[in-house]
């Protein structure tokens, strides 16, 4: 293949993934950006100011619901974690065949059905009139229906099972290369299921928990179906402010700039995580 | 120790007696340890002894239960019957990391997350030692090795013939009653493999721990080793000291396994003081040292004849040498260790060419006259190993 060629076929193969990126991510952030330092004098003039910016701040009902989308998002992770870690650990270890297969379909198959589907699926076994109100009922637990959504809890309930697929997938990769001789090395020099799990299974499966933990807490922060639906009113979760600020109010500059911050602060905690865990984001992602 | 001369039953029948002199207790010993995988057992009825401060090997070829003996001794599994004690305390159902046991793994597992220096100190930080005894006995443990500079590498910075000595020292620096290996010389080359060798055991004699090496590597156990165990099928076929081994196998299976050794099967015709008369396949009539108490006039025995027992050609062969004539097929020559291959009816022969230099002399289809002392040339029945 002669060089102008080879060149042009490495192009036309960079083509999709370019204009993907510059059409879909780059140019409607700059929009939003530019869209944000735009300060509304009357119904068709504007000038250039950082008023919206200053509002977030100013404001406290803001940020105090970006802190609280941010806690509970970090809760969530850390409870996501938790939750996934005995699977990947019974996928990647135990199971042999077969079953660690299908225990990896079953992990995956509730993901073929969309978001919404999934939460209605939460709704229906939480609701006061659903299946475990009226199961607590029936077997005399309980007097009247109970209702258990529309609470934090319901929220994050929502939002690790979201997240599950998305921790188990890398934990199940780094644990899978775990070599049984060094679990087994940790007991031999005389340590305790505690220490060689703290020792030296969490160590190496470092870069799989911080690229699950990244991933899961940017969806969770991001995600707006769950705590909607599962939250109701009051969920406050910041999402909905951007939401609010696009849709119902119409004042696209400050929900621009309240989706800047969004990115800008998630990006700045992730980073701020990856420098706490002594990872880098290299190292985790390639 | 056992007897030099053990036999089959004596290894892995009743418990072989404590032969201790003047030591207290023995380091280590098993008494009919079995362990069943299924229908098969992997170890089958293994009995041992083992003084302090020696070298010993198990040494047998892939699937014959070796390691699942060592991973019991390390508490790894769990023995259906029989007893492990290790200074006189039981241990069988003691976890792995209350057994004053450590063992070197096949592929080392250093811990990858970890420093050198980490990964010596992980043991001792299990065992509660405080910081700056710590330091002092990592630093000390790693000039022993020879790694004195090593210590904030990580593993994967190190060559082979290092990470075997921070494997090593990650142990020794427990001060284990026992140490346990798992072949591991198995991923060096050749040429470190030899070094290493001799390595192992100089470290062993200075260390003063007890060492036990498992093999398939005939040269390792009997390099290394003070006693060595020959296992096959979840039994030790011998238990004896490295020339013992060499010289009077006890079974067909170890006198090939052991060294390289030539095949010849026939029949016996006469017995006399000990010494068999066999005439082979193609009627030529061949001696031997009867080493099984079975071997009898028109009996099916092999013949096993190492290839520097015999030698090639000599001119006035002494009247108790025994004589075979071959064909020569064609010479190997490999240095110190040259050989030349020859045919007897249809079996293959080799034997050491003489360091004279004469290798022309043998040129392909000549004849060889082959002569050794029949007492070097074990006989056992065919069909039993």
């Amino acid at each position: 293949m002669n060089p102008v060629a080879h060149r042009l076929s490495l192009w036309l193969l960079l083509a999709p993934f370019l204009l993907w990126m510059l059409l879909l991510v780059i140019v409607p952030h700059l929009q939003m950006l530019w869209v944000s330092f735009h300060v509304r004098e009357s119904w068709d003039s504007s000038v250039w100011g950082v008023a919206q910016y200053q509002t977030f701040f100013s404001e406290s009902y803001y940020w105090r619901t970006f802190v609280r989308t941010g806690v509970m998002s970090l809760f969530t992770t850390l409870l996501t974690l938790i939750v996934a870690f005995p699977v990947a650990w019974y996928i990647a270890r135990l199971a042999r065949g077969r079953s660690k297969g299908l225990l990896f379909a079953a992990c995956l198959i509730p993901f073929w059905a969309s978001e919404l589907v999934r939460t209605y699926g939460w709704m229906i076994l939480l609701r006061e009139s659903g299946l475990i109100s009226t199961w607590l009922q029936f077997v005399g637990l309980t007097d009247a229906p109970v209702e258990m959504l529309y609470n934090d809890i319901a929220v994050m309930t929502g939002l690790v099972y979201n997240g599950l697929l998305f921790m188990v997938v890398p934990l199940v990769t780094t644990l899978d290369g775990l070599d049984e001789s060094l679990v087994e090395a940790g007991y031999d020099l005389g340590g305790n299921s505690w220490t060689v799990l703290q020792q030296i299974v969490i160590p190496w499966t470092m870069p799989g928990i911080t690229s699950g933990c990244i991933v899961v807490f940017m969806l969770t922060l991001g995600s707006y179906l769950t705590p909607v639906l599962m939250g109701g009113k009051d969920s406050a979760w910041f999402t909905e402010q951007i939401f609010t600020q696009f849709i119902t109010r119409f004042n696209w500059e400050q929900g621009a700039a309240l989706g800047v911050l969004l990115l800008v602060l998630s990006s700045a905690l992730v980073w701020l995580g990856l420098r706490l865990s002594g990872q880098s984001f290299r190292r985790v992602m390639g | 120790m056992t007897p030099a001369n053990a036999d089959r039953k004596s290894v892995d029948g009743e418990p072989v007696n404590r032969e201790d002199g003047d030591r207290n207790c023995a380091d280590l010993e098993c008494r009919g340890l079995v362990r069943r995988f299924g229908d098969t057992a992997a170890v089958d009825h293994i009995s041992l002894t083992i003084p302090p401060g020696q070298f010993f090997s198990i040494l047998g070829p892939s699937g014959c239960g070796k390691t699942t003996l060592l991973r019991m001794l390390a508490g790894f599994e769990q023995p259906d019957s029989g007893d492990i004690y290790i200074r006189d305390q039981r241990m069988n159902e003691v976890p792995p990391n209350r057994r004053p046991v450590n063992m070197v793994f096949q592929h080392l597992a250093l811990f990858p997350t970890m420093t050198v220096a980490e990964n010596i100190a992980y043991g001792l930080r299990r065992q509660g030692v405080k910081t700056a005894e710590r330091q002092q006995r990592i630093k000390q443990v790693l000039a022993q090795v020879g790694l004195p500079e090593l210590s904030d590498r990580n593993p994967h910075q190190l060559s082979g013939g290092q990470r075997q000595r921070v494997a090593l020292a990650r142990c020794l620096v427990l001060e284990p009653t026992l140490l346990l290996l798992d072949e591991p010389l198995g991923a060096l080359d050749l040429k470190l493999r030899e070094q290493m060798k001799i390595e192992l055991k100089h470290l062993q004699k200075t260390f003063g721990t007890t060492f036990v090496y498992i093999t398939h590597d005939q040269s390792e156990a009997l390099v290394m080793s003070d006693q060595v165990a020959v296992m096959r099928q979840g039994r030790f076929d011998q238990l004896a000291s490295p020339e013992e081994l060499y010289h009077n196998p006890a079974t067909p299976f170890v006198a090939s396994f052991v060294g390289d050794n030539n095949r010849l099967p026939g029949r016996v015709t006469s017995v006399q003081n000990g010494i068999a008369a066999i005439t082979l396949a193609n009627g030529q009539s061949v001696q031997g040292r009867a080493a099984e108490p079975g071997v009898a006039a028109g009996a099916a025995v092999d013949l096993f004849v190492r290839p520097e027992s015999m030698s090639v050609k000599q001119d006035h062969p002494q009247q108790s040498l025994t004589r075979l004539s071959a064909t020569v097929s064609t010479t190997l020559f490999d240095g110190a260790n040259s050989r030349l291959e020859m045919r007897v009816g249809d079996q293959t022969l080799y034997a050491r060419l003489p360091q004279d230099g004469r290798l022309g002399a043998y040129s392909a289809g000549s004849v060889a006259e082959l002569s050794w002392d029949p007492r070097r040339a074990p006989v056992f029945l065919s069909g039993t190993g």
